[in-house]
């Protein structure tokens, strides 16, 4: 399981860049506040629903369908932060 | 049951071929363009390959509805059993699931093999997050509880029970001599996971020089 902030954080990054198709540069200087669902068109919610199994593989986490809700894809820090309440908990 | 299609070109007599297992459902779909050019550069290395339908996949026929993974470890099998000569099979994702009842194998390749209970869990998610697109609620409990009725659509595929319960305790078996390879170790990216996955030349020569270096190594084994 992945047990630090920044490795969790790179983690994210890296499932967005394979899943979405973004360029590396350009995930890499997402901030807290960049917006995602709604700002990415490649973030259906055919891919969230890929993106959450994906997290649970690479964070060794195991997330509740009942815990997801919107606004955790709503900025780069709000889905870090779940990924690292989950991961770190 | 092998009416099925089956993509194949040939190489030289004296080089392994290659049997290529694709990922199971929509992953195949995305990854089809780019195994097409791993074939083409493993041909130009020597290699025969070939890319077999599995019943219910790619131009198959066969309803989604009928087939489980136990019917694909028999296709699989009986594909490779007509083959005359070693084959080394190189798998994609939920492909590792299968991968281990091909016959007359000198070796196994496996990309980013995954439990079956992931590509499940991808697959009630995909359907959960349609429904809630459509103004609908439906829960994992429910989809779970409904299947036990008859097949049932996630993700695009209507399946049965069988290969849901199938699929939930699937994972790829240990077979020998094998080499696993994580996205990290090629360039490219998880084109299986894509919207738009396109296809990527570069990726697909890298895939196809590990392929044959390992195909290689096991028939000198």
């Amino acid at each position: 399981m992945a047990d630090d902030f920044d490795t969790i954080q790179e983690t994210v990054r890296a499932c967005l860049v394979d899943l979405l198709g973004l360029s590396r540069a350009r995930v890499a200087a997402f901030d807290d506040n960049t917006p995602l669902f709604g700002a990415l068109p490649e973030l259906d919610s055919m891919a969230v629903a890929t993106l959450l199994t994906e997290l649970e593989d690479r964070l060794g986490i195991s997330i509740d369908d009942d815990d997801v809700d919107v606004e955790m894809f709503e900025t780069f820090g709000a889905l870090v932060r779940f990924a690292a309440a989950k991961a770190l908990n | 049951m092998n009416s099925e299609h089956c993509l194949r070109f040939s190489g030289s007599a004296n080089v392994p071929s290659i049997l290529l297992v694709p990922p199971l459902f929509d992953e195949a779909n995305r990854m089809r363009r780019t195994l097409v050019l791993t074939m083409h550069a493993l041909s130009q290395l020597g290699h025969t390959t070939l890319l077999p339908d599995l019943p219910g996949q790619n131009d198959s026929l066969t309803k989604t509805q009928d087939v489980t993974l136990s019917l694909w470890r028999d296709a699989l099998a009986d594909i490779t059993a007509k083959e005359a000569v070693p084959l080394l099979i190189a798998s994609w994702r939920g492909g590792a699931l299968i991968d281990d009842a091909a016959v007359n194998a000198i070796g196994w390749w496996r990309m980013a093999p995954l439990a079956g209970a992931s590509i499940v869990k991808t697959l009630i998610r995909v359907r959960i997050a349609g429904e809630k697109e459509a103004g609908r609620t439906v829960t994992t409990d429910q989809l779970r509880g409904e299947i036990q009725n008859g097949p049932i659509e996630l993700g695009g595929n209507r399946l049965s029970t069988a290969m849901l319960n199938e699929l939930d305790a699937a994972s790829p078996a240990v077979v020998a001599p094998l080499r696993t390879v994580e996205l990290i170790e090629v360039p490219g990216s998880a084109l299986w996971l894509r919207a738009e996955p396109g296809e990527d030349s570069a990726m697909a020569k890298a895939m196809a020089a590990n392929i044959s270096d390992w195909a290689m190594q096991c028939a000198a084994g």
